[in-house]
């Protein structure tokens, strides 16, 4: 180049005043295509609804999930196992087995209920009362009742724990009453899996649908970035706003997702509490706590995020300037 | 500032644009590239620009070869170009200011910086008044001025201009070829594609000739061996 062409060379530009353009290129860019999402509401909030259903769908069932797992787990921590001891048992060997059981480590506490204590219990109980005056002997036998510490009441630790007492020569019978836990407990356990299947399927759809968006944004700008390449854009800063408007779709979709599944729950917390006193329990309604709140945030705007640049990478190749 | 060493040029089909084209275009020069439709005008920029590869050849600028420049690395190629289209390619939703203003933002320059020079390069051209209207307010020739401006803004060594008059009438399309002589004046080079004969032939620049993919006459040769 001739010295007369200096002069004429490109600007310059310094490193920090190009560090300084880029952040305020990134302020720029995330604040227009906050507005632009907003200010044509009508383009974007089908999509956004869309996207906002596809996320409270499984934010709901997790909050669902969440509630049913708190309400086993009151459950399996009053479990009890009741030992009928053989009718032939002396007292003392009654007693030594009370102490033996005292000093296992796994249990809270052990409870003896002589069958005399039973029958009375029984007569209250069961309404028979009159009728039961008329047995020649107490049909029933002494019974220990054994309530383990919540870190054995384990449903497969309990079993096991039956099946070694039922050995014990003075024990007839060990009963573990949880089956219903267990089928409760097995039933909640597919339904998560399902639920866990059911909620990757549809953040999959999230990345489709904000892809799908960003593909029609890109087509619809498609003159305009041949003209931005042919000024020399790169392909990150023709790629930025779209990136940036997923971020956003995925952002407003989650929050709008965290409101709907609140305003589900407001809506049964109170038959729930009812539900709850009518069984007698403190249950009430786990909502949405902020930090899961701020998760759905995230996971949101992350696929957005995801969606708007798998289509992005996919579709900015094809468009060359002519 | 380009050098162009038997490229050809075959497209995708089989059609051959360039069939070994060799020039050279000093820096600070300026010159015509003239020939019939379809001679390989618009092929021969496209290369210069990055928009399409020779099959075969050099193509040389500012002293790189740029068969070596890698596709990542083409936005900084182009911004070292000023290129101006027949159909203007402006963006028709943003003002003339944005549109002048898109190269500086694109690289980087400080938003201080941004209004000064594109009011510098709309002043060059004559457009100071209408920075505040979109491009669809504006006449073709003004319109043309604007690609201009945006061309020039970031001050590139080299201007490429396709068919810049094609849709203009003779006395606009003289003010636009007079506006790139003055570009020319302070030592940008320019290459301009163009079959207005009569045009070309007042301005008194050498003149490359192309028909059907061969230079059929290169005055730039002729005004060196002349030397």
């Amino acid at each position: 180049m001739s010295k007369s062409n200096r002069q004429n060379t490109s600007y310059k530009i310094s490193f920090l005043d190009r560090f300084k353009m880029a952040i305020s290129l990134h302020k720029k860019n995330a604040a227009n295509t906050l507005l632009d999402v907003l200010r044509h509401p009508t383009n974007s909030l089908l999509t956004i609804l869309v996207l906002a259903i596809a996320l409270a769908l499984p934010t709901a069932f997790y909050v669902f999930s969440s509630n049913a797992k708190a309400i086993s787990s009151n459950w399996s921590g009053g479990v009890q196992m009741a030992l009928f001891l053989k009718e032939n048992v002396s007292q003392e060997q009654r007693a030594e087995f009370i102490q033996e059981l005292s000093f296992r480590p796994e249990f809270k506490e052990v409870v003896l209920i002589p069958k005399e204590q039973a029958i009375e219990d029984f007569k209250q109980q069961s309404g028979f009362g009159d009728a039961l005056d008329y047995l020649d002997e107490n049909p029933l036998p002494d019974s220990i009742i054994l309530t383990p510490y919540e870190n054995h009441s384990g449903a497969a630790m309990l079993e096991k724990l039956a099946q070694e007492l039922e050995q014990n020569p003075v024990v007839d019978l060990a009963q573990l009453d949880m089956a219903w836990i267990q089928r409760y407990q097995a039933i909640l356990e597919i339904s998560q899996k399902v639920g866990t299947f059911v909620s990757i399927l549809l953040a999959f759809g999230v990345l489709l649908i904000v892809g799908n968006t960003i593909r029609l944004a890109i087509l619809n700008r498609r003159d305009e970035i041949q003209v931005i390449k042919l000024v020399g854009a790169t392909d990150a800063f023709i790629r930025r706003p779209f990136l940036y408007t997923g971020f956003w779709y995925g952002l407003i979709a989650a929050l709008l997702a965290a409101l709907m599944v609140n305003i589900v729950l407001l809506l049964l917390q109170q038959p729930s509490s009812t539900l709850a006193e009518l069984y007698n329990s403190g249950f009430s309604l786990m909502g949405l706590a902020p930090s899961q709140t701020l998760t759905l945030l995230a996971i949101g705007a992350s696929l957005g995020l995801f969606g708007a640049w798998f289509s992005v990478s996919k579709h900015l190749k094809d468009i060359q300037p002519t | 500032m380009i050098e162009f060493h038997q490229v050809f040029k075959r497209y995708e089909g089989g059609h051959e644009a360039l069939k070994g084209v060799s020039f050279e275009l000093p820096a600070g020069e300026m010159a015509f590239l003239t020939g019939h439709s379809g001679a390989g005008k618009s092929t021969l920029l496209k290369l210069i620009a990055l928009m399409e590869r020779p099959t075969r050849g050099q193509v040389i600028l500012d002293g790189q070869n740029i068969s070596k420049v890698k596709d990542r690395h083409i936005p900084y190629h182009r911004r070292k170009i000023g290129m101006i289209f027949q159909d203007h390619r402006l963006l028709f939703d943003r003002t003339v200011f944005d549109n002048v203003a898109l190269p500086l933002i694109i690289a980087g320059v400080s938003d201080r910086e941004i209004p000064k020079r594109v009011r510098a390069a709309l002043d060059k051209v004559g457009l100071l008044s209408k920075e505040k209207q979109l491009p669809i307010q504006l006449s073709g020739g003004e319109q043309q001025r604007v690609g201009i401006a945006r061309a020039v803004v970031n001050k590139p060594p080299l201007l490429l201009a396709d068919e810049p008059t094609g849709n203009l009438d003779p006395e606009l399309s003289a003010d636009i070829m007079n506006l790139f002589a003055e570009f020319n004046q302070v030592g940008v080079s320019v290459l301009i594609a163009s079959h207005d004969l009569a045009l070309i032939a007042r301005m008194r620049h050498p003149v490359i000739t192309l028909k059907e993919g061969r230079t059929i006459r290169n005055e730039l040769a002729e005004a060196a061996f002349d030397e």
